[in-house]
């Protein structure tokens, strides 16, 4: 009986570990909130898509500086990571050289930390999509 | 001698100040005549800030839609709860 019972609570993560967990992380990055949509979790979806591009389009409005892939100081290696994070919108901003400008003023520095974040909050936001889709949470 | 060097390096700074708010004010000016920019005070900023981290929190670390509203308000209070008690520390501090 117990046998039986540790053979199925083993048995459902490779159960849940479907196409969806592979998607909606892989979406999620691209678009944030995308994954939560993919799993008709709108409202959720909707809100994070809007928080999340909201803090890094304010972030390029206050002349924020956008990290390239560097090999080079442990800062701005983490500063690549965090914004890398923001998927699409990081793409887009390195294909139109945007935040790339001489920091001007002191706010701008508020900027560069508002993209990071973005990025860093959608890495949290794909790891819920990811939940959602193996079943840990609603 | 000593007197006289803390004087010079106070008007180092003040000049240096001034040439920054200066420098600050002709930025400001040039990247509003090319492009969409937002200068937000340390506080809005924050506040700003706030706001979307609290979201995302609260959807992310809770459950239900309730104690995810819950969440992100105890967030949001947190967040700038911690800058005003911060800077009201360092209020305290430079005096």
């Amino acid at each position: 009986m117990a046998n039986s019972t540790t053979e199925r609570s083993k048995a459902v993560p490779a159960q849940n570990l479907s196409a969806m967990a592979v998607l909606a992380p892989a979406v999620g990055w691209l678009i944030p909130g995308g994954g939560h949509m993919l799993q008709k979790r709108w409202i959720r979806g909707g809100l994070l898509f809007i928080s999340i591009v909201a803090l890094f389009l304010l972030g390029l409005a206050m002349q924020g500086r956008i990290y390239k892939a560097n090999g080079g100081d442990i800062l701005d290696i983490l500063g690549f990571v965090g914004d890398v994070g923001a998927g699409a919108l990081y793409l887009l901003a390195l294909a139109n050289d945007w935040g790339q400008g001489a920091i001007a003023f002191a706010t701008a520095d508020y900027g560069t930390k508002f993209m990071i974040v973005a990025g860093l909050l959608n890495f949290i936001a794909i790891a819920d999509a990811y939940h959602i889709a193996i079943g840990k949470k609603k | 001698m000593r007197i006289t060097l803390r004087l010079e390096r106070r008007s180092e700074a003040a000049i240096c100040y001034q040439l920054s708010a200066l420098s600050y004010q002709l930025s400001a000016k040039k990247i509003t005549e090319t492009g969409v920019t937002i200068t937000l005070n340390h506080f809005s900023a924050a506040a700003v800030f706030a706001l979307f981290a609290s979201i995302v929190f609260g959807i992310t670390h809770r459950e239900d839609t309730r104690d995810m509203v819950r969440y992100g308000l105890y967030c949001f209070a947190m967040f700038l709860g911690g800058v005003l008690v911060a800077g009201w520390a360092m209020w305290v501090l430079r005096r």
